[in-house]
């Protein structure tokens, strides 16, 4: 796989002094620029693995390699947007979204310049002073995602990004990470539980079983780029993917 | 206002537009919610000056036909007040007690969230010292006044050392728990950000902990009047304990209330200045979940 920008290799996560097992085994690679979506059940270790591809936490057991190294911290290049939005209470927008560049130890103007870009870039001009619980879930998830681009990273995890926001700020959300994507190229690994999500979205699919968590299979998603969500959504392909993945993910659902 | 409606407009419909409309709306929220404050504050203040209004009453009522050697009543009280204003005998007493319970309670904030920091940050400082920390502040603090005043001997030191002992605690206490309470999942940006050591503690842990340690110097003022009084009471006696001590022994019940009343005014004016700069400070702490 010569051109794998993330490779996991055979990577476990076990918590808990061993009783609970996050995934075992896990073998996947995600290539330079695409959009690699993670679709699982609750408890299938995504999350995990995420954190893992983060250097948030290190696997158990086997690597995971980005460009060939192998990860054991958070790394340069490497944004989250996490599905809690993680922003700072204290910080005003325009603040939060120069959050990693000050700490990445920017220089003044450009930290002020690149935040001032981004935060256009996600439709939240004139809103640079406002504190977070002044946004609504979706404003403040745009600043989440606002503040992971500004540091320019080569890599954006995104952990379940849109799980907490209503159905059509939603697809919104995916219209615009679609356009994104084609402004600015980047390798994204997109953790989801919802199928049409993944479908829309990405390059590929992989689906995850639970306890342990697993891939049960890699699928690729052809639907050309540059992408318009209904017209995926309405392309008869999509219907039998979706129902693929649904008879593979329904032996694992919780009711 | 429903803000979410507002922000799927300018996802739909562009950017400036909407986004103008949308700021005159909150504008309108900003202005409507303000004056739906003015008016609770208006309803609260009214509550506040009936309430007054009757327990003041009801004591000049009552007080006045109790024999004046135990009991008062406002009038009185007001009219040694004036007397005790006008010739500085309250101020003279009362700015010895200040300088000891500002003296102590800046002692106490500076060691006591320097400590509770030092215990959050390092565990074998945290294991080494927390059980000395209950201890002493299960202790009531009014037990250890007599050792001070072997160390210290009865003034000034000795009288700060009181006041220190009384709001040195609860200031440590709220420090770590706020540093201890910082939510996990921020610390975990922080890192994901590759925050160093120093940024996670100025950007993340201690605006998380301000508003513990407020809260923590709050709880210190009300135990910091408490020890000033007892410091003035149980060493030398000077200051606003000395004015008490000496109306009292004198049977001056309307002069003696003077400096007590002045005690609450004073503890109602300092926790309320600490809940003004706490909202000038970490605003997020309070408006929350306001609209």
């Amino acid at each position: 796989m010569a051109d794998a920008k993330i490779l996991i290799d055979r990577a476990s996560k076990l918590f808990l002094e061993g009783t609970v097992v996050a995934f075992r085994n896990i073998e996947l690679s995600v290539r330079t620029n695409e959009i690699l979506c993670i679709v699982g059940p609750s408890g299938c270790g995504k999350t995990t693995l995420l954190r893992c591809i983060g250097g948030l936490v290190a696997p158990t057991s086997g690597r995971v390699l980005i460009d060939g190294a192998t990860v054991e911290r958070p790394r340069a290049g490497v944004a989250i947007v996490f599905q809690h939005f993680g922003l700072l209470p204290w910080k005003t927008v325009a603040a939060n979204v120069a959050f990693g560049l000050k700490v990445g130890g920017a220089p003044r103007g450009e930290t002020a310049e690149r935040a001032e870009h981004y935060i256009k870039l996600v439709g939240l001009g004139g809103f640079e002073n406002h504190y977070p619980y002044q946004l609504s879930g979706g404003m403040q998830q745009r600043v989440g995602l606002a503040r992971a681009l500004a540091t320019n990273p080569e890599i954006l995890l995104m952990d379940e990004p849109f799980a907490s926001v209503d159905a059509q700020t939603r697809e919104v959300l995916q219209e615009e990470l679609l356009g994104l994507h084609e402004r600015e190229r980047k390798t994204m690994v997109f953790i989801t539980h919802s199928i049409d999500e993944a479908l829309v979205l990405g390059d590929r699919v992989a689906v995850m079983s639970a306890h342990p968590g697993r891939v049960k299979e890699v699928l690729p998603v052809e639907f050309s780029r540059p992408r318009d969500a209904s017209a995926v959504r309405a392309d008869a392909r999509y219907a039998e993917l979706r129902n693929h993945i649904w008879s593979e993910l329904r032996p694992t659902a919780v009711v | 206002m429903s803000i979410s409606k507002t922000d799927q407009r300018i996802a739909a419909a562009g950017v400036t537009s909407a986004d103008q409309e949308l700021m005159r709306e909150q504008e309108a929220a900003r202005i409507r919610a303000g004056a739906l404050q003015r008016r609770a504050a208006v309803g609260r203040l009214a509550i506040r000056l009936v309430s007054l209004l009757i327990v003041l009453g009801g004591w000049e009522y009552f007080g006045r036909q109790t024999n004046p050697i135990l009991f008062t009543y406002p009038t009185a009280v007001a009219q040694a007040a004036v007397k005790m204003i006008a010739s500085g005998e309250l101020w003279k007493y009362l700015s010895q007690s200040l300088i000891v319970l500002f003296a102590g309670l800046g002692l106490a904030s500076v060691f006591g969230i320097a400590l509770g920091l030092a215990m959050a940050r390092f565990r074998v400082i945290d294991i080494a010292l927390d059980t000395y920390i209950t201890a002493l502040y299960s202790i009531p603090s009014v037990a250890l006044v007599p050792v001070l005043v072997l160390w210290f001997g009865f003034e000034i030191t000795a009288k700060t050392a009181v006041v220190f002992l009384f709001t040195f605690f609860p200031i440590v206490i709220n420090t770590y728990q706020g540093v201890k309470n910082v939510d996990e999942r921020l610390l975990e940006v922080g890192r994901a950000f590759r925050c160093g050591e120093r940024d996670l503690w100025i950007h993340i842990v201690l605006p998380a902990a301000l508003p513990f340690i407020v809260a923590g110097l709050r709880l210190a003022i009300g135990r910091g009047l408490i020890g000033m009084v007892l410091a003035d009471l149980y060493t030398a006696i000077t200051g606003i304990g000395y004015l008490i001590a000496r109306y009292a022994s004198t049977y001056r019940t309307d002069a003696m209330f003077v400096p007590i009343v002045t005690l609450g005014i004073l503890g109602i004016t300092l926790t309320s200045l600490l809940r003004f700069v706490e909202r000038r400070i970490a605003p997020w702490a309070h408006q929350a979940g306001r609209e």
